[in-house]
């Protein structure tokens, strides 16, 4: 029984992470169609944030909602610096500058900040450990559980229940027609990097609350995580995102679970095999969205 | 009310639209007609601001729209259908109209009243409110397309080959419909391949060959000129 509540936590915690690192990606692809290659960054920005203000004496909450925010502006930032300017251009071109920016803010980080890791400051309840039925578990595995739990909720709210999340679906599917109704183009792509901002910020609050430092390539492992996950879940599709994700999760825990030490060092090799049989099952992903759309 | 000067449109070297010129007057239903490739289409987005010109001008209510993008063509008074039938698929049916008011999101009021309305015109809409539009049949979806458009109170209407792929009997109903637009007093600009289903409703009617306007007049006169069917044909 502790067992199983222990896989459960374990799964759910890094399940909700995942999903939240997917989500933040393929609300931007789901518009634009491209991939942002600067993502992982912005949890790079929310990291730092952290160890810069972490001298400030602020309370520890107010530094979070400012790592956060920083990211959001960075998010913002990343359209504006690497999207907007060659958006009607080309898809190398994006790419290659989404890559571009990615690398700015990573040496800005090595060349201003340090190569060396950074401590972030973390509350002292991120290090607390409970026992739930026998399992004994890190308080900030709960917490995690309980973020993605609310933000998932959060961003389902939004893309449901409002004008603006309504309007990005439409953008998503046929971008040209929801201009056609007066959407505007700009408001629905830079809605679309805050969000995806706001989900790099929460994600790397709780993704740094693990290892408790902040490096310049921090946000590669969130970026390729992310990008996984979306392959599995289908690029196109909001709730395949969430689904590759915690797909992902129990993955890399089983294996986590059940693998030999010795080969515990191979686990993603072993994650990335399935993740090549899932696809060989369902190359679309397991939801696949909306039929119709060009890139815009 | 609507006019189009000199309008070109080229795809890369491919010239689309050669300069054509039309007017379509307030409260009235002009046909814009041609076979395939004619252009058609093309003038159709050049207007919506969904494809750029090459040259001319297009003004709506002596308002310069040539170079505005298509969320401000919305916004001067002039909505689109395009042939394609875009509805957003995975959108309810009542998301899909409520985007057609995005450009008066805050009036909750006259929506509400507007959709009444359109329910009424369309109660098939009503019926499925809370369905997907991807589910809807391709008459219904039709219909989804045009009331979504006059969800944004234009005052004029572009409807794009309403009658594509479409049966017989859904056609009849499309064209009935259309003609209940223009006695409430839109003004509408048709493109059609359905020649005697457009020159039925019309007041006047353009044909279009090639990129260029080979006839014009009242949909009498089209009617008459004996070699509409080869311009039609592409004779």
């Amino acid at each position: 029984m502790a067992f199983a509540i222990q896989f459960l936590i374990d799964v759910l915690s890094l399940g909700g992470a995942y999903a939240l690192m997917a989500l933040g990606l393929v609300i931007i692809y789901g518009i634009l169609r491209l991939v942002n290659f600067a993502y992982g960054e912005l949890i790079m920005v929310a990291g730092y944030t952290m160890f810069l203000t972490s001298g400030s004496g602020l309370p520890w909450l107010l530094m979070a909602v400012l790592a956060v925010v920083m990211a959001i502006v960075f998010g913002i930032l990343t359209d504006y610096v690497a999207f907007r300017p060659v958006r009607a251009k080309s898809v190398t071109a994006v790419l290659i500058t989404s890559f571009a920016f990615s690398n700015l803010l990573q040496n800005a980080a090595l060349l201003f900040i340090s190569p060396r890791p950074r401590n972030v400051p973390l509350p002292d309840i991120f290090s607390q450990t409970v026992s739930i039925g026998g399992a004994i578990t890190p308080v900030r595995n709960l917490i995690t559980i309980a973020a993605s739990i609310v933000l998932l909720a959060a961003v389902a709210f939004l893309m449901r229940k409002t004008t603006l999340g309504i309007a990005m679906r439409a953008a998503a599917t046929n971008f040209t027609m929801a201009r056609m109704l007066g959407v505007p183009a700009n408001l629905i792509i830079s809605s679309a990097f805050a969000l995806s901002g706001f989900l790099a910020g929460v994600v790397g609050l709780l993704w740094i609350g693990r290892i408790g430092t902040v490096v310049p390539g921090v946000g590669l492992e969130p970026l390729l995580v992310a990008f996984i996950a979306t392959v599995i879940g289908g690029m196109r599709s909001l709730p395949g995102a969430v689904v590759g994700g915690f797909l992902l999760a129990l993955i890399d825990t089983t294996l986590n679970y059940t693998l030999s030490q010795d080969l515990l060092k191979f686990r993603d090799a072993f994650t990335f095999s399935l993740v090549i049989l899932i696809l060989l099952w369902r190359p679309e992903g397991l939801i696949k969205g909306p039929a119709s759309g060009q890139r815009t | 009310m609507l006019d189009v000067r000199d309008l070109s449109v080229n795809y890369g070297t491919i010239r689309a639209v050669r300069g054509i010129t039309f007017t379509v007057g307030k409260g009235e239903l002009v046909s814009l007609l041609g076979a395939n490739g004619a252009g058609k289409s093309s003038t159709i987005k050049a207007i919506a601001g969904a494809l750029k010109t090459s040259a001319g001008a297009v003004t709506l209510e002596g308002r310069d729209i040539t170079s505005a993008n298509p969320e401000q063509v919305i916004r001067a008074g002039l909505a689109t259908v395009p042939e394609t039938r875009d509805v957003f698929p995975d959108l309810t049916v009542a998301e899909n109209l409520m985007l057609g008011a995005y450009i008066y999101r805050r009036d909750h009021a006259g929506n509400r009243e507007n959709l009444d309305r359109l329910h009424t015109l369309f109660p098939r809409l009503a019926e499925r409110a809370s369905q997907a539009a991807g589910t809807l049949s391709g008459g219904e979806q039709q219909m989804l397309v045009i009331a979504r458009a006059l969800m944004a109170r234009p005052s004029v209407l572009l409807l794009d080959e309403p009658s594509l792929g479409l049966a017989p009997a859904i056609v009849e109903r499309i064209f009935e419909m259309i003609e209940t637009l223009k006695k409430s007093g839109l003004t509408i600009l048709l493109v059609e391949q359905n020649v005697n289903q457009a020159l039925a409703v019309a007041d006047r009617a353009y044909v279009m060959r090639l990129g260029a306007i080979v006839a014009s007049g009242t949909a009498d006169e089209i009617r008459s000129t004996s070699d509409l069917s080869a311009h039609y044909l592409g004779g």
